[in-house]
């Protein structure tokens, strides 16, 4: 089985006022100081990071933090400071990602990557990971642009977009979520590092997904990427936004409030008792319908449309790659020498047969 | 000098042409005999002294009857090893197996061939013109008119008849021509029919169907060249005692064997030749021997990458995670892998890559081998980036040391090479049964939950202990001191991010500490034969048995007395350079161009470097004694 986020020991102390049921302050899941641009999109997807953590109740210790390299693989560091944090190389993060599962599956994997991380460079491991299913909340943070190395377009800037220089990107985008869904991924969402709620909200559900669980925020670079003619500025993502949803998460074990009335919402139960709550907004959008899906996103990136929310859903486990492996329940790093050397008879047994 | 056994002999072959029942084409005596002295019969000439060469096609599936072969010698007693010289191709381009049976245990390549089987029209004038004066011939029929030299004995065989004879279904006759061979090889080898019979017995274990076909067909092969062929006993197997049992073994599933033994939890692969079978022998072995006998549940994950990118990247994951973690490839793949490769040494990250080492880029010569790797593997990466390199230089060591990579990754918490090439990793290589471990795992200095509650400290990067290894937690360890940044750019002893230029020489400083440590713990170079003080070979990998053979011959022949120590990893340490040093010359014998392994040893001594000299083979084929021994005693001529 997978391991649920919240361990059932969680529940045990009464959350003081400024305190989860571990006992933890909100501080306990922050990391060290952001060193990225006052205003830069990537901090304020840290922070419902660190909020989702608190709120889960996650135990920093069975936390790993994954990320390739970029401005938004850096703030692995600025979250979950008593987690181990591995910042790998530029798109690689992925394989690095699956290893860890391997190696120990009790962890709860988080990975940051960027577009430039997962689109570009990246794109393969990206998509052969998710092939794999392996047991991550992995979070695109979007900006259309390469920030890090000063503001050159990546492969989700959109048809049109222009840079600040004035260069206007001539190629269609490569949609992360459009793939993702391709790729058998079953938890595919879009957000907006300034939809904070939303935001919050997808990322619990994520972490609570015993498998690849990938969200594409678009989270605005205010140094490179956030003029006039962008369509990955704040301007833009605020002007265009349409939620495709109001979305809830409800933790194992807590009712659903008032707030999600029957008849208007549609309820996802998740494997350990969490439960996603989609409220209809607009259009009535089924998350669990995959063509459907793959038709929302065509259409969303030929109409200019932002659309966010829980784009893709499936309920019931699936395997991921630890359980595809059927390994054993203790992880692979801490098996002791008799579990993984076999015994002199083997040996000899298999010497006899080259003699 | 004649001896009952060559009268009986004589008897028999000429008993045998005029007796022929049906004196047909077919049936008539096919062995001409042109030997120098005109004579129909030599005295035996080479007992247990052999260079076997099989030409046939790839995909021909000639692969089991040479294993037959090569088997059937081996449990004859004699020393014997097997060479598959292919092609990169699947079906239809020529290949060789060689095979060396020598009593003195000289088992590595020779050059000059004894006993020929021609069965590929391509190759077939070439392979005629290889084969040494007086030397044998089994030639198909069917090439019947490329014979052309008559300083050969050479057997004519109707293949192509005698396997209607042997085989009724069509589809099969291609592989069963093959064993045809084999037995009109034993016939004139003089091999035992009884150990024929098991060889093939053990290699169609799970078949007894195909076990009986291909039996019968030796048989008649064997039969047959009895009846038809005169066996002039130029080249004979006798049988000799072993004081102890051997294994036959290639240096893949070697070291496979000593991954599954060495613990190894998480590997990552994408296929390469001549790499492949040490990933896929080990998952048949994990298969077999590591799953939890209550739950039956596995101890080990192996993930086929989409590249030797991702394959480097599962590895390093994992060895972050502290699972022992291997990967195996080849000189392409290790190129894939550099990248990674750096941030394994910056973050201290174990991790193992077995380079099995084989000729320049894809489209070079991927199925041939050389030792062109050492360089790139010592250097591997972007910064000053040094590796640990352990180089086996028999099966044995291919087992030991993957058991020993796992364990000073881990110790020392860094990338670490097995350096092994096709010849060794791809061949049959005979050897003593393989010890259990006689070490427990060494897991390296990770820090417990129950540990950091008793020393209340942990810096990453800290060297506490003054030999340049930090201690290290794994992810999972619930602490509040366990948790730790990993980041491939510059870091503080707390891991905490730096770009102070001190804190990121310090750091540099304190890894060359930790290589420096590395120097005293990997596998010592061996003195492998004296000198007189004079001349010194420096060798490494799978030149090992040509150079020790080399040093045979140096000897007999010139009566030099030439000294020989064996690298068996780099980092080196000083008795190397004493070993330079107490000699008039040191030759490093290397298979590749630009002596690598040389100029290594010429930057950690450059005072020395006058004093090293280069043997340099790099043509794909693996080393033979024959081209040191002319190497050193044409340096060392009298003047
Ligand atoms: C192999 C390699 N190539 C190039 C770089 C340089 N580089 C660093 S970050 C980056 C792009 C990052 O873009 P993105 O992933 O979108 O992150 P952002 O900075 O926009 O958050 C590049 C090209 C590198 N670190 N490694
Ligand atoms: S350059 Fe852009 S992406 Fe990087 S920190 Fe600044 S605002 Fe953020
Ligand atoms: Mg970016």
């Amino acid at each position: 089985m997978s391991t649920p986020v919240t361990e059932p020991s969680a529940q045990a102390v009464a959350p003081k006022a400024s305190t989860n049921h571990l006992g933890q302050p909100l501080a306990a899941y922050r990391g060290v100081t952001s060193t990225l641009c006052s205003g830069c999109g990537h901090d304020a997807i840290t922070n419902q990071i660190i909020k989702a953590c608190y709120e889960l109740d996650v135990e920093s210790h069975r936390v790993a933090k994954l990320s390739g390299i970029g401005c938004s693989s850096k703030t692995t560091a600025y979250f979950l400071g008593q987690s181990h944090g591995f910042n790998s190389v530029h798109g690689r993060m992925a394989a690095v990602a699956t290893g860890v599962h391997l190696a120990n599956r009790t962890l709860l994997n988080i990975g940051v990557s960027g577009d430039g991380d997962t689109a570009s460079i990246g794109l393969g491991q990206f998509l052969h990971m998710i092939r794999r299913n392996v047991r991550i909340c992995y979070l695109i943070e979007n900006n259309g642009v390469y920030g890090l190395t000063k503001g050159q377009f990546s492969a989700t800037a959109d048809k049109g977009s222009v840079q600040k220089k004035g260069t206007e990107n001539e190629m269609m985008p490569i949609d992360c979520c459009a793939l993702a869904i391709e790729m058998g991924c079953r938890f595919v969402a879009r957000s907006f590092s300034g939809d904070m709620k939303q935001l919050l909200t997808l990322i619990k559900a994520g972490l609570n997904h015993p498998g690849t669980a990938m969200i594409d925020v678009v989270s605005p670079c205010v140094t490179f990427n956030n003029h006039e003619g962008s369509t990955k500025s704040y301007k833009f993502a605020k002007e265009h936004e349409e939620q495709l949803h109001d979305i809830g998460f409800v933790p194992p074990h807590e009712q659903i409030t008032a707030e999600y009335a029957e008849g208007t919402t549609k309820t996802i139960e998740l494997p350990d008792g969490a439960k996603i709550v989609l409220k209809k907004l607009h259009r009535d959008y089924d998350p669990a319908d995959r063509n459907n899906a793959l038709k929302l996103l065509a259409d969303a990136r030929d109409q200019r449309l932002f659309l966010t929310g829980l784009i893709y859903h499936q309920d019931g486990t699936y395997p991921d790659l630890v359980e595809q492996k059927n390994l054993v329940e203790e992880p692979l790093a801490t098996l002791s020498e008799s579990k993984v050397r076999p015994p002199r008879e083997v040996l000899q047994k298999i010497m006899e047969s080259l003699k | 000098m004649l001896d009952i056994k060559r009268i009986y002999w004589i008897y028999q072959s000429i008993f045998v042409t005029f007796k022929s029942p049906n004196p047909s084409k077919s049936f008539m005596p096919q062995t001409t005999l042109t030997q120098p002295s005109g004579t129909a019969v030599q005295a035996p000439s080479r007992v247990n002294d052999i260079v076997i060469q099989i030409a046939t096609s790839n995909g021909s599936g000639s692969q089991s009857a040479n294993a037959i072969l090569l088997r059937s010698i081996f449990q004859m007693g004699v020393p014997v090893s097997g060479k598959n010289i292919f092609p990169s191709n699947i079906q239809g381009l020529p290949t060789w197996y060689t095979i060396r049976a020598n009593k003195d245990g000289w088992t590595a390549r020779r050059k000059e061939i004894d006993l020929l089987v021609a069965m590929n029209i391509e190759s077939v004038q070439d392979d005629i013109r290889e084969l040494r004066p007086g030397g044998m011939l089994v030639l198909n029929s069917e090439l019947k008119s490329f014979l052309n030299r008559n300083d050969i004995q050479a057997h004519i065989v109707p293949f192509n008849e005698l396997v209607v004879q042997a085989c009724p279904e069509v589809k099969l006759r291609k592989l069963v021509t093959n064993m045809i061979y084999v037995g009109v090889v034993g016939y004139l080898l003089s091999l035992e029919l009884e150990e024929m019979t098991q060889a093939i017995e053990k290699q169609f274990k799970s078949k007894p169907k195909a076990a009986e076909l291909n039996r019968s067909a030796a048989t008649l092969g064997y039969n047959w060249a009895s009846e038809h062929l005169v066996n002039t006993r130029t080249c004979t197997i006798e049988r000799m005692e072993r004081k102890q049992e051997k294994i036959l073994i290639d240096g893949n599933m070697a070291a496979a064997l000593g991954y599954l033994y060495g613990g190894v939890t998480v590997v990552g692969w994408y296929p390469i030749t001549p790499s492949s079978s040490v990933c896929e022998n080990l998952i048949d072995l994990l298969g077999k021997y590591r799953h939890d006998p209550q739950t039956g549940k596995a101890t080990y994950a192996v993930v086929q990458g989409e590249d030797e990118i991702a394959s480097m990247g599962f590895v390093t994951g994992a060895g972050w995670a502290g699972a022992r973690s291997m990967t195996a490839t080849s000189g392409p793949g290790i190129s894939l892998m550099a990248e990674i490769a750096g941030l394994s040494y910056f973050a201290e990250i174990p991790v193992v890559i077995t380079d099995v080492q084989r000729m320049g880029p894809s489209t070079g010569l991927p199925t041939r081998t050389c030792q062109g790797d050492i360089m790139k593997a010592y250097f591997l990466s972007h910064g000053d980036c040094k590796h640990i390199l352990l180089i086996p230089g028999s099966v044995e060591e291919a087992y030991e040391f993957a058991i020993e990579a796992l364990n000073l990754a881990e110790r020392f918490q860094t990338l670490v090479f097995l350096m092994s090439d096709l010849d060794l990793g791809m061949n049959n290589w005979m050897a003593d049964p393989f010890k259990f471990p006689s070490k427990p795992l060494d897991r390296g200095k990770v820090l417990t939950e129950k540990d950091l509650e008793r020393v209340k400290f942990f810096e990453r990067y800290r060297d506490v202990d003054g030999d340049g290894i930090p201690y290290r937690t794994l992810p999972g360890t619930k602490h509040p001191l366990a948790a730790y940044f990993t980041r491939g750019t510059g870091h503080t002893p707390a891991a905490t991010y730096s770009e102070k230029p001190e804190n990121w020489q310090d750091n540099m400083d304190r890894l060359t500490r930790k290589f420096n440590t590395a120097r005293q713990l990997v596998p010592q170079p061996i003195i492998e034969k004296a000198s007189d003080g004079d001349v010194g070979i420096l060798a490494y990998g799978s030149s090992d048995m040509a150079v020790k053979e080399s040093l045979a011959q140096l000897e007999a022949e010139a009566g030099l007395k030439v000294g020989y120590m064996r690298i068996r990893a780099l980092p080196v340490n000083g008795e190397v350079r004493n070993y330079i040093a107490s000699h008039r010359v040191t030759y490093v014998v290397e298979q590749n161009r630009d002596a690598q392994m040389a100029s290594i040893l010429r930057m950690e001594y450059p005072d020395l470097a006058p004093k090293i000299s280069s043997i340099l083979h790099y043509d794909g084929m693996p080393l033979d004694a024959r081209t040191v021994t002319q190497a050193i005693l044409q340096s060392e001529k009298p003047k």
